[in-house]
């Protein structure tokens, strides 16, 4: 993405951001909130519309509306951090929903595929329940297999462990910490410094609206350039 | 009672009229109530427009005038429909109206994150109102619309003076040619009604459990 700008009324959220992201690189974005940081995620699939400056995926730049921006939203993934499962569909059903409805695939395969992603991330005893019997933590993990089904290019987590219990936030990571081993591409919108230290290729440190600082974790927890990120880590890396 | 076993053919067939203006009428209110919320809501302003202005046209305008308006109006414009179908349309038009504000208020109620989890799988507008926000909207809207139903089936009473022989017509007639036995004939009538709305109350309690969801 470059020079983009969005506004939420007066507020300049997103202020003339730049971001490329290589094929299979893992990218943490952290910030005070109200950075934006949420807001720049959401961009990407344009649940957010910007103001100024273009978006591109693969190449492809993002579509303003209709059919071409819901392909193009297909091969973007996203898990939310309010889980967000159909709240009236099985958790099979969350799951085939996409593939069988935009891939197009029979019931048969989108269900054999369903149950092997479920089965990945540890919630496949689950599948005929709905998402309110869950847990938070296996909602969100039925959120990851839901997006995993489309196959997608990239996925995006915004804030994905922040209404989890802590007990649950690790099974979460773990399997986003697997993802990131097996090389998708991964956006990640969180306050986990340990999945920030552990999985990722670089981090993104947001504030006021920009991108103060992107740098390796090794760099950013140890020797941090800006002030505005020392400060940051030190009220948060030191209770 | 002689007099109510007289009566009953002409009671019993006008019954059965006011059920079908009621059914035929409630179908269409239904399906055009819907199609209208799912306008109100669309990202295509021309249709969000439409959709405001037909709401706003039919909730406001009594529903007496909406019949002299289909079935005297239209005919102005070479457009004749009979007496019944003209009841049909007027109440179904009208009732779409209250229709589209109760489902958009169920609409409104499905919390915007699973719009967004559904646009962020691919699915598109339509896709997305089909298989996830509608089927949970209707959940919460089968009170409203329940209300709805029974004011509509009510409503239909107005065919009376558009020369359709429902339960209203019938007691017009039958009290005025035996007006000795007005009250009841009046009891007959709403019995008359009772056995539509009655059963409908005790349906859609029946539905709304069912549908209910866990959140």
């Amino acid at each position: 993405m470059s020079g983009v700008d969005k506004w939420f009324g007066e507020l300049h959220v997103l202020q003339d951001i730049d971001l490329t992201i290589d094929r299979g690189e893992v990218v943490v974005v952290i910030g005070p909130s109200g950075s934006g940081k949420s807001t720049l995620c959401r961009t990407i699939n344009r649940l957010e519309s910007i103001e100024n400056g273009e978006i591109t995926i693969d190449g492809q730049q993002l579509p303003a509306e209709g059919k071409e921006l819901a392909r193009l939203r297909a091969d973007v993934g996203m898990v939310f951090q309010s889980f967000n499962l159909f709240a009236h569909k099985t958790v099979l059903e969350n799951v085939t929903l996409g593939p069988i409805k935009v891939r197009k695939q029979s019931k048969a395969d989108a269900e054999k595929r369903a149950r092997e992603l479920l089965d990945r991330v540890g919630v496949g005893a689950q599948a005929d329940k709905v998402p309110a019997q869950l847990s938070g933590g296996q909602q969100q993990r039925v959120a990851i297999a839901r997006a995993l089904a489309m196959d997608p290019k990239v996925m995006l987590f915004d804030e994905p462990t922040s209404a989890l219990d802590p007990e649950m936030i690790n099974e979460v990571l773990e399997v986003m910490v697997g993802l990131a081993q097996d090389g998708m591409t991964m956006i990640v919108v969180t306050h986990e410094m340990g999945f920030a230290r552990r999985a990722a290729n670089r981090v993104v440190f947001m504030d006021g609206g920009r991108i103060v600082e992107s740098a390796t974790p090794e760099e950013f927890f140890t020797n941090p350039s800006s002030d505005r990120a020392k400060d940051f880590l030190s009220k948060i890396l030191n209770h | 009672m002689q007099f109510l076993i007289d009566s009953f053919p002409l009671l019993w067939d006008a019954f059965l009229t006011t059920l079908s203006l009621s059914l035929l009428a409630g179908v269409l209110a239904l399906v055009l109530g819907t199609l209208l919320a799912a306008f109100r809501v669309s990202p295509i302003p021309p249709l969000r427009g439409l959709s405001t202005f037909y709401v706003e046209t039919f909730r406001n305008t009594p529903l007496t005038v909406v019949f002299f308006f289909i079935i005297f109006g239209l005919p102005q414009i070479d457009f004749a429909v009979g007496f019944f179908t003209g009841s049909v349309l007027a109440v179904g038009f009208y009732t779409a109206a209250f229709v589209c504000e109760a489902v958009r208020s169920g609409i409104n109620a499905v919390s915007a994150g699973q719009a967004e989890a559904s646009r962020a799988i691919g699915l598109t507008f339509g896709q997305s109102l089909r298989e996830v926000v509608l089927p949970q909207a209707f959940r919460s809207v089968v009170p409203p619309l329940g209300n709805v139903w029974i004011a509509m089936v009510k409503n239909t009473s107005i065919a009376a003076g558009f020369a359709v022989s429902e339960l209203t017509a019938s007691m017009q007639r039958l009290s005025n040619a035996n007006a000795g036995e007005l009250l009841l004939v009046l009891v007959a009538v709403v019995v008359g009604y009772m056995l539509i709305t009655l059963p409908s109350a005790y349906a859609i309690s029946r539905v709304e459990r069912r549908v209910a969801i866990l959140r």
